[in-house]
């Protein structure tokens, strides 16, 4: 379960990482160091909640309660995005 | 035809000055003198500028930005437009006051240079005595500053065997990431090829140490890694494209796609001081020349990557066949290819002394 991820870990943005609307593209966008990343509304619901004190078993919670889908579900593209992007640098695990 | 997407990113080179002669800069071999730079007012107003046509983040480079007094004026003005900044430095002109005025001003992120890992050979490279011990404390300064760091290797045949003790250095410093950058070469690093080039041998261990690194390290460190086209099979996209993501603004505020632009003949780049950014984007000639794939010829124009690379790099399209309008020859179906198998061959089993960057002292070929 959670590939490796464990429940009690608070996911925070990296260092120097910043989520930022832009007025421009009326978009968010993820400023990190000499790279950015373009965020979709699934995946800023999921980004405005990691803020280094909620853990990943509350985010989850709270994103099943909100969206009323089944919390497995929820998981599975929780957990997917953030390795993501702690693989690429923009958050920390 | 699609519509014009705005730039993501300015590339502000504040001065031409630097203490550094690393004989690879990536600056026009004619370098911009001091008395023609750009004054703070006018850097303040390209900066909200920027930001305003839609660019998100802003290198401040050089030379060696933090030359320039102002530049704490200058970062903030970029913290206050909403700008996301990087100063990429050498870092030998920074102590723990000058840091701690960049982070009160809003600095979001440094990038701090290195030549070598061995001191001696480091500051040879960059000719300068003391360089290297000065960057390793400035490194612990940055990160004691609370600023995330980049640490930045380019990389080349006289340096390139001690890569695992580079990454090794960026773990130690607690970086949160680390670019492993080879020599490109134009202008300076044109002049200093036969210097600077690895072997094959060379590059495929580099390439392997780098993949294996980024493995062990996934997670902890982000690994950047950029290869050097003389082996290559097909070109980078340079840029992203010409004029298609960066706006690089020289020390005397001319406005170019790229950073090497000034070596194409036949332009005539804006100046920021007569012409507002939005206009430059959007219907300077200079940038509308290569923009798109418009400009192409065969064998890019019907080419299924041409949306993908855009072509590879104008700058060494001209400094190798003379024509910008050429393919790259670093692909391996450009008519011109040959010519980087016969740099490759012609590169000796001993390197050629370094031509240094100063300022008037090269020798044009």
């Amino acid at each position: 379960m959670n590939a490796g991820l464990n429940a009690a870990v608070a996911p925070a943005l990296a260092p120097g990482v910043k989520l930022r609307f832009d007025k421009v593209r009326e978009g968010w966008v993820l400023l990190a160091p000499e790279r950015l990343f373009v965020i979709d509304e699934q995946a800023l619901d999921i980004l405005k909640l990691v803020d280094g004190a909620r853990t990943l078993k509350v985010i989850i919670d709270d994103l099943a309660e909100r969206f009323d889908a089944p919390r497995d579900l929820i998981e599975t593209d929780v957990v997917a995005m953030l390795r993501d992007l702690a693989d690429r640098g923009a958050i920390t695990l | 035809m699609s519509t014009l997407e705005p730039p993501l990113a300015l590339l502000a080179e504040l001065t031409h000055r630097c203490p550094l002669q690393c004989p690879y800069c990536s600056n026009p071999l004619e370098l911009d003198r001091a008395s023609g730079e750009l004054d703070t007012a006018n850097w303040i107003r390209v900066l909200a500028e920027a930001a305003a046509i839609g660019i998100l983040q802003v290198h401040f480079s050089g030379g060696e930005p933090t030359a320039r007094k102002d530049l704490p004026a200058i970062v903030r003005a970029a913290a206050e437009s909403g700008l996301y900044s990087n100063l990429i430095t050498s870092g030998v002109l920074l102590d723990e006051r000058s840091l701690a005025t960049l982070v009160e001003a809003g600095l979001d992120h440094a990038q701090l240079s290195f030549q070598d890992v061995e001191p001696a050979n480091a500051d040879r490279i960059g000719g300068f005595k003391g360089g290297h011990r000065r960057k390793l404390e400035v490194a612990r300064l940055i990160k004691a500053a609370g600023l995330p760091l980049t640490l930045n290797f380019v990389v080349h045949r006289q340096n390139l065997e001690r890569l695992p003790q580079m990454i090794a250095l960026g773990l130690d410093f607690g970086a949160q990431r680390i670019e492993i950058a080879h020599v490109q070469y134009y202008g300076w690093g044109l002049v200093n090829r036969d210097a600077l080039l690895p072997s094959r041998v060379q590059l495929d261990a580099a390439t392997e140490e780098v993949e294996t690194a980024r493995l062990r390290l996934k997670g902890r460190l982000v690994i950047d890694y950029v290869v050097p086209d003389y082996y290559a099979a097909r070109p980078k996209a340079c840029m992203g494209g010409w004029a298609r993501r960066f706006i690089n603004i020289t020390p005397a505020g001319l406005a170019l796609p790229c950073h090497a632009a000034q070596s194409l003949p036949g332009f005539d780049f804006p100046s920021v001081r007569t012409h507002s950014l939005a206009d430059i984007w959007q219907s300077s000639p200079a940038f509308l020349r290569f923009r798109g794939t418009e400009w192409m010829a065969e064998p890019c124009r019907s080419c299924e990557r041409r949306e993908i690379d855009w072509g590879g790099c104008r700058c060494q399209a001209f400094a190798l066949t003379g024509d910008a309008a050429r393919t790259d020859p670093a692909c391996a179906l450009s008519p011109d290819h040959g010519v980087m198998e016969a740099a490759v061959a012609a590169r000796g089993g001993e390197p050629p002394p370094f031509r240094y960057r100063r300022i008037g002292a090269v020798e044009t070929a």
